[in-house]
């Protein structure tokens, strides 16, 4: 027991700092996540939904996993099984984490990242690319043709060639190198992909598999830009959880969306979820759609910016600063400093050079966002709110302050209760 | 209504071209306007959401598709969408730099950003000016407060604990400020000088910072003391303590002050300070009729650009008296063949020395006091018998040459009368006149000369090769009798010399918190000025129980 939360608050940080996730394997998630093999489960974004209160893209991805496991042949079988026959259960619970929908069953592969310091493991899905996908709420055709493959031939590829590299990805050093290269590995992750697919290539060509599946692999990572972000939510999950394992203080270790809620939890909090309505992220969208089409915040991506990257890095990312408004760096400078307060230390593994070599923000104390009414940026994709159309635009959101408010009753109720 | 332009060759990237079409779908004539480069996929797109139009197909990757959806049938709307396209990219190319310093939203950052800011500019509104002040005069910080509207208590609460802890607060309703060379506020660009300004009207302080740097002279700081300090209730606490610091300046040499007409018990108080600052002070009181405007090295101006005349010349002076070395005689001669400049002279010095004019003119003697002796050698005692001094120089000559024997004269004032009439020579007389006397006094009794030459450019004896004569002999020529009476008494009596180290405030260029106001922090900034906007905000309604409630928690 610590005398201070700002005590339990440093030694949630430390732990936050020691923890060295690395990237090991690749595998069926229901191989390594126990609850995904007790039958018709998924795992999703956010904190708890039940299947009628998700939102289009959520529901389009379970009518997309129905299909992929098997449970159903059509769209109809498919809803009268998802309203019917699943068990839905939150990534987080499981030491994962989901873009977007974040739906996961069994077959689908998911990214093994092993905190080589605490030992703490997490999980997230493989990013399929843009376009109709997925996380997004597509599920026909070619959405199922993809998964399908992912599950047969890159995730076996990539698992044999993480084996061959003793000690796996070390994602703490890649990362830092690709901050520094223009990442803020939410709404971009173009240079983190490339530094991975650097680290992986000679491996994938000297593997045992075909050189037609080598070579679709090696195009695959080659234009999936945001493969990567799927693998920074792993790394952002595993070191919060490294922190969160403190169990005091008011530090932030989960912010995650459902479609519906928007849920975070607090070290010193313990599994508790608090919960307000989400809000729609604004942002630029592709041609034909407009802010009328957006579905409201989704995805367990967050975690990106629980950690201290993302929006509250946006200054690292000039390429895609312009997303937080029509003014560019200087807003991007600003929405920054902003983060800096109620963030309470600086990343110095994570340097970043067009913010004078500052590091990244670190730490988010809840009771800093409730003292400052700043709550954080948070870069998003925009998925269209009906299901099966996929992504429409990219922009950010903000989480609503009452979550942070409860926590903070929550932290005083048990200070009260302790004393 | 479909229609298309193509930009050639002008490749953009995806995030500017959604940029662009967010905005340009606002335009009022427009349903919405998509833009884009002309890539198999995007022309793709174009074709799946309706937008499509025959000339697209020509577009190249390279090309910048702008298709605008309008329910106009004018052709100029389209052309009108592609200029506007053109102009913002060429905008965009230019680049509208802002002045970049760090914007944050609480006090415990500001500081960790600016941990060596010493000043506080605060212009929100009133009601809430009181509470940041004090916050930052409990940070240890100095405080300008633009903000009115702010209780008299208040304002008495942030003076006393400034007093007391060393530190200066500048307002309520103060517009104007500049701290090593940093612009608060309402300031102008004026050169860096020996001259402070100090006053309690910001106008007044611009007014003055900008006739004294229009007059060739510059500013060494401006501090503002707001409307009220001089008030009975707030005693001039800030008046005093920013004439101490500027008294401990180093780079201070001359001060000027201006406000209304201080409250009676505080009037006293400050001309006391004043008087004994140790350095020049030109005061104006507007409005204030003094009967006595000399006292010592305190100067009452009556008008903006007298007291800005006054202070340069006393900057002027200070300049040229530095390099001086202080006489050992303390006393003045003046030596006058005119009447009228030895009244002057005489006038000036009683009234600065508070002395008793020698009102009967006994064998000429304007001032006659133990120390001083102002001599009129117009005076019926010296012209029975002989002409007039300024006609013949002799008799003067005569007393020049005296002076080798007055051991306690330290500074003699002279004057070179020219024009018809007067001596062919008369520069050339009393140089040679200072030269036989300072020779006769030998180098350990030096004594200084100051003279004025009443002349124009055209007389008969060359205003400029008698000025060149005075100078040859090593006698200063002053610009006025009061010039030459201040040269001579600044001389005397120079100023205490500050230590060599300024005071914390004044040892360079202010850094600075800015609340309220972002022009402000927009000018410190592109002044290069150290600067940290607090983008400040009232809490919103009912937020302060939970505020209050995070802060607690430690």
């Amino acid at each position: 027991m610590y005398a201070t939360i700002n005590e339990a608050n440093a030694a949630v940080i430390a732990e936050i700092r020691r923890a060295r996730p690395r990237l090991v394997d690749v595998r069926p998630a229901g191989a390594c996540i126990p609850v995904l093999a007790e039958g018709a489960v998924l795992m999703h974004a956010g904190p708890p939904i039940a299947w009628d209160a998700m939102t289009g893209p959520m529901q389009g991805a379970v009518l997309g996993a129905c299909l992929f496991e098997g449970w159903a042949k059509t769209t109809e079988e498919a809803e009268v099984f998802a309203a019917s026959k699943i068990r839905f259960v939150p990534c987080h619970d499981n030491s994962a984490v989901g873009p977007m929908g974040g739906i996961t069953s069994a077959h689908m592969p998911v990214l093994v990242v092993e905190n080589a310091e605490q030992g703490n493991v997490a999980y997230c899905n493989l990013n399929e690319g843009i376009g109709k996908v997925m996380r997004f709420g597509a599920f026909e055709g070619e959405v199922q043709t993809r998964l399908a493959w992912m599950r047969d031939v890159l995730a076996p590829v990539l698992s044999a060639t993480l084996k061959r590299i003793q000690g796996g990805i070390d994602l703490t050093a890649l990362m830092a190198q690709a901050i520094t290269m223009g990442d803020e590995f939410h709404q971009r992750n173009i240079a983190a992909s490339a530094l991975l697919l650097k680290a992986l290539a000679a491996d994938i060509a000297a593997g045992e598999a075909t050189d037609a599946d080598k070579e679709a692999v090696l195009r695959f990572l080659g234009r999936t830009d945001q493969f990567f972000l799927n693998v920074a939510m792993a790394h952002c999950k595993c070191v919060m959880d490294a922190g969160h394992a403190v169990g005091e203080g008011s530090i932030v270790t989960a912010m995650t969306r459902n479609g519906r809620d928007f849920g975070i939890r607090v070290a010193g909090l313990g599994n508790r979820w608090f919960t307000a309505p989400v809000n729609t992220p604004v942002g630029l969208f592709f041609t034909g759609y407009s802010q009328a089409d957006a579905n409201p915040d989704i995805g367990d991506s967050a975690i990106t910016e629980t950690f201290g990257i993302g929006g509250a890095a946006m200054i690292a990312a000039p390429g895609v600063t312009r997303f937080v408004g029509s003014g560019g760096f200087s807003d991007a400078l600003e929405i920054s400093e902003q983060m800096r307060e109620i963030y309470v230390e600086a990343n110095t593994t994570l340097q970043i050079p067009t913010w004078d070599f500052q590091g990244a923000c670190l730490g988010l104390d809840a009771r800093r966002v409730v003292e400052s009414g700043i709550t954080p940026v948070i870069n998003t994709g925009i998925a269209h709110r009906l299901p099966g159309i996929g992504q429409v635009g990219a922009g950010t959101v903000r989480p609503p302050l009452a979550c942070f408010e409860q926590a903070l009753e929550a932290l005083a109720a048990a200070r009260v209760a302790a004393a | 209504m479909i229609r298309a332009r193509l930009l050639k060759g002008n490749f953009q990237d995806s995030v500017t071209l959604m940029v662009l079409s967010r905005d340009l779908s606002a335009l009022p004539e427009v349903t919405r306007v998509s833009v884009m480069m002309g890539t198999p996929a995007n022309k793709d797109v174009f074709r799946e959401t309706g937008l499509w139009v025959d000339l697209l197909a020509e577009a190249s990757p390279n090309d910048l598709c702008i298709v605008v959806d309008t329910e106009s049938d004018d052709e100029a709307v389209a052309d009108a969408v592609a200029g506007e396209v053109r102009d913002r990219l060429a905008n965009l190319a230019k680049g509208v730099r802002k002045a970049r310093y760090p914007v944050v939203r609480s006090w415990r950052r500001a500081r960790e950003t600016n941990p060596k800011a010493n000043v506080a500019l605060v212009s929100v509104a009133g009601q809430y000016a009181h509470g940041l002040a004090r916050e930052a005069l409990e940070s240890g910080m100095n405080v300008m407060i633009f903000s009115d509207n702010v209780g008299i208590d208040q304002e008495r609460d942030l003076k006393t604990y400034a007093r007391d802890h060393g530190l200066l607060v500048m307002g309520p309703d103060c517009g104007t400020a500049i701290v090593g060379g940093a612009p608060l506020a309402f300031a102008n660009r004026v050169p860096s000088g020996p001259i402070a300004v100090v006053g309690a009207s910001g106008t007044g302080i611009q007014e003055l910072t900008c006739q004294i740097a229009r007059r060739g002279m510059g500013i060494s700081h401006a501090l503002g003391l707001g409307g009220r300090d001089l008030s009975e209730k707030i005693g001039g606490i800030s008046a005093e303590t920013a004439l101490d610091l500027v008294a401990a300046d180093p780079a201070t040499r001359v001060v000027a002050f201006v406000s209304k007409p201080p409250a009676a018990a505080v009037r006293a108080r400050l001309l006391d300070r004043m008087a004994k600052l140790g350095k020049p002070v030109v005061a104006l009181f507007l409005g204030d009729r003094p009967a006595r405007r000399d006292f010592d090295d305190l100067h009452l101006a009556r008008t903006l650009d007298e007291a800005a005349a006054l202070a340069v010349e006393l900057a002027e002076i200070d300049a040229l008296a530095r390099d001086l070395p202080r006489p050992t005689g303390r006393g003045i001669r003046g030596l006058y063949t005119g009447g009228t400049l030895a009244g002057e002279a005489a006038a000036l010095l009683a009234e600065t020395l508070d002395l008793v004019r020698d009102e009967t003119h006994a064998e000429g003697f304007m001032l006659r006091t133990e120390a001083h002796r102002i001599i009129d050698l117009g005076d019926d005692v010296y012209t029975r018998g002989r002409p007039h001094p300024m006609i013949d120089p002799f008799g003067r000559n005569e007393l020049v040459h005296a002076l080798a024997e007055d051991a306690d004269a330290g500074v003699l004032l002279a004057d070179v009368v020219l024009g018809f009439g007067s001596h062919v020579d008369p520069a050339g007389e009393l140089a040679r006149a200072v030269e036989e006397m300072r020779a006769a006094r030998g180098e350990a009794s030096p004594i200084t000369v100051v003279a004025t030459v009443t002349g124009a450019a055209d007389d008969p004896q060359d205003l400029t090769a008698q000025s060149r004569k005075l100078e040859d002999a090593g006698i200063l020529i002053a610009g006025s009798v009061r010039a030459a009476v201040l040269l001579a008494l600044r001389l005397l009596s120079p100023p205490g010399v500050a230590s060599g180290t300024p005071p914390a405030l004044l040892a360079g260029p202010a850094s600075v918190i800015d609340i309220g106001l972002r022009s402000f922090a927009d000018d410190l900034a592109s002044n290069g000025v150290d600067t940290v906007h607090l983008q400040w905000e009232p809490a919103p309604e009912g937020a302060e129980r939970l505020r209050r409630l995070a802060a607690s928690l430690v």
